[in-house]
């Protein structure tokens, strides 16, 4: 074995070992369901700020984008902004309302304001939707990436991460799932800054230089720099930028970081640092694109994965050696690791607090029945997300994080924001929003390029029925008028005083409940 | 540990003039910010893929696409500073609300 291996696995085992370390002093903490789901609601805001930036950027950002940009130029760059501005829905529209008013789950939102186990239901299932199609991305694309950084089996490396990501959540909870994400963002933050920064040294921290270089050394010369590359149809580009950017406010994994700090001020602060944080990722994978093409070359990227996921540890070997790239690699490794853990603890509570605890056992599950619950809940989703990703091995699964954040924006977002802000809304108008959102989101998916191509490039062959890739510009429009129609043609009563009571507590953070 | 309950009328809080006041504040930010961040993100888009302006350039060889998509980042991040400051003035008039009308019942619980 050379010595790269060794300074892979050094560095890999090192981080395994610091995991479990803070797992284990999580462990000692997490006896309560509060503990376990939201940390016991202790955390800082940049704490939260740093773990909302570790859970969010994956190793499709980190490694899609920065090939994306390498091989496209700026369509790649397409993908940063519509995933930084998500942030602004957040930060004016969600955040605070959903720390006011929830408790582990969207569903706890959903249901401060209709107390009815059928909305409780499906805002679980829309949750466990989502988490699963973002799960089998997130492991399928790291079995493939850690069999190309380290030289492993896919089966053996997606069973590292399995074992990894479960162990984390099933015994250290919440707590130890942000310890993850804060240790991960640090890490990924550092190594971001330092290839850009060889980059840019490259070229003189002259920024024309860099377009100029990466313009000159792609195939596609002057239009490499202009949008385009790549795209087909102009309404698919328009169609993925709004599930970008209203994906992000409905997402679980995300949504359920704003129970770990102790009020709105607080979840507040969070979303800036996060903005932060993000933002200047985003920014800097322009760095790692041109970087790539300029120094890597778009030959060799392409002949080591054809959609680009080298580029970034491909640079980093050319800019910075063996040392460079196991840093590089060991940085992805706890990248899909801190992503990993956030999804199996959403789909666990979607799994342990909605579907058992309030639904099966009515909300009188004492505290051990729902710690115990949802460790469970965490081993099953964890165990049948690996299955999934074993058997996906061989299937294109790059259109899955797309469509996560699709059913996110079509589905949950609508009935969350009609909760917060219509005085109207009600039951039936939260049933059939979520429902017109998922259905329509997963029916135009299944009939898309993404799974039709008369070429055999996707699932099935044959010719798509819906023209775009993205079915954003279609579903989510539904989801709204879904659950408005569901709204004004239900005969239930206005309920003035539960708007007066969610109006109330989402704006000023009252609670009944004071613990001194 | 000593547990406490608190109340407060919701109907007497929404008729507050403070609390309408708060409610019309928040409004007059978020609302015209959010329409304008909307309008403002897909200009981005739209004129990237049904016009060819953004293929002029802008500084060297950078386009003015390079320019406006580093252009979100910047307005990001200028909406994010300019409502971390109303939301200061926000919390402050949560609490002049929640002074006035919350009631809090003392009891120890074991």
């Amino acid at each position: 074995m050379n010595e790269l291996n060794f300074t892979v696995i050094s560095l890999f085992l090192i981080i395994v070992a610091a995991t479990l370390v803070i797992t284990y002093f999580a462990a000692k903490r997490t006896n309560t369901a509060s503990e376990f789901y939201t940390a016991g609601g202790g955390l800082t805001g940049w704490q939260n700020g740093l773990a909302i930036a570790g859970d969010y950027l994956s190793a499709a950002s980190f490694l899609g984008i920065a090939g994306a940009i390498a091989l496209t130029g700026f369509e790649g760059f397409y993908y940063s902004v519509g995933y930084l501005v998500g942030y602004l829905v957040v930060l004016f529209i969600v955040a605070e309302p959903m720390r006011n008013i929830g408790k582990y789950t969207i569903a706890d939102m959903l249901t401060a304001r209709f107390d009815l186990k059928k909305v409780r239901g499906i805002a679980a299932l829309s949750t466990i939707t989502i988490v699963t199609f973002y799960m089998i991305a997130q492991l399928v694309g790291a079995g493939a990436l850690i069999q190309l950084l380290f030289g492993i089996p896919y089966w053996v490396a997606v069973i590292i991460v399995g074992v990894m990501m479960t162990t984390y959540v099933m015994f250290g909870g919440m707590t130890a799932t942000s310890w993850v994400q804060i240790i991960k963002a640090v890490l990924l933050m550092a190594g971001m800054f330092i290839i850009s920064l060889i980059v840019l040294f490259h070229v003189n921290f002259n920024i024309v230089e860099l377009f100029t270089q990466a313009r000159d050394a792609s195939p596609h010369g002057a239009s490499y720099l202009n949008p385009g590359v790549g795209s087909d149809l102009p309404l698919d580009t328009i169609s993925l930028m709004l599930a970008l950017v209203l994906g992000t406010a409905g997402l679980p994994h995300i949504l359920l970081r704003f129970f770990t700090v102790k009020d709105a001020k607080t979840a507040r602060a969070s979303v800036i640092t996060a903005t932060w944080i993000v933002g200047i990722f985003y920014l800097l994978t322009i760095f790692l694109g041109m970087g790539a093409v300029i120094f890597v070359g778009h030959e060799t990227i392409v002949a080591n994965n054809p959609a680009g996921n080298m580029a970034a540890p491909l640079l980093a070997q050319v800019l910075g050696g063996d040392l460079l790239f196991s840093f590089i690699a060991a940085v992805t490794f706890a990248t899909i690791l801190a992503v990993v853990a956030g999804l199996v603890l959403s789909g666990a509570s979607a799994f342990a607090h909605d579907l058992y605890g309030q639904i099966l056992k009515k909300g009188k599950a004492t505290e051990k029945q729902q710690v115990v619950a949802a460790r469970v809940a965490s081993l099953s989703v964890a165990a049948m997300s690996i299955s999934l990703a074993l058997f996906a091995q061989n299937l294109n699964v790059a259109f899955l994080v797309a469509l996560a954040f699709c059913v996110a924006a079509s589905a949950n977002l609508p009935p969350i924001i009609f909760t917060i802000y219509w005085k109207r809304f009600n039951t039936t108008g939260a049933i059939t929003g979520i429902l017109s959102g998922l259905i329509s989101a997963l029916v135009l998916v299944m009939l898309s390029p993404n799974v039709l191509d008369p070429d055999g490039n996707a699932i099935i062959v044959g010719d798509p029925l819906f023209p775009l890739a993205n079915p954003a510009i279609i579903s989510v429009p539904l989801g709204f008028l879904g659950a408005y129609l569901g709204t004004i043609f239900s005969s239930r009563k206005l309920d003035t005083e539960k708007y007066r009571e969610i109006k109330v507590k989402a704006n000023t953070g009252f609670k009944e409940e004071i613990d001194s | 540990m000593s547990n406490s309950k608190a109340t407060i009328d919701y109907e007497k809080v929404v008729s507050d003039s403070k609390f309408k006041a708060l409610m019309n504040a928040k409004k007059r930010f978020i609302v015209p910010m959010t329409i304008f961040f909307f309008l403002f993100y897909f200009t981005l888009p739209v004129l990237a893929s049904y016009t060819t302006i953004l293929h002029n350039e802008a500084f060297g060889v950078i386009t003015w696409a390079w320019v406006l998509a580093v252009a979100q980042f910047v307005m990001t991040w200028t909406l994010c500073i300019m409502y971390t400051r109303k939301a200061n003035q926000y919390d402050r008039m949560a609490d002049e609300v929640l002074e006035e009308h919350v009631q809090i019942d003392r009891r120890e619980v074991s």
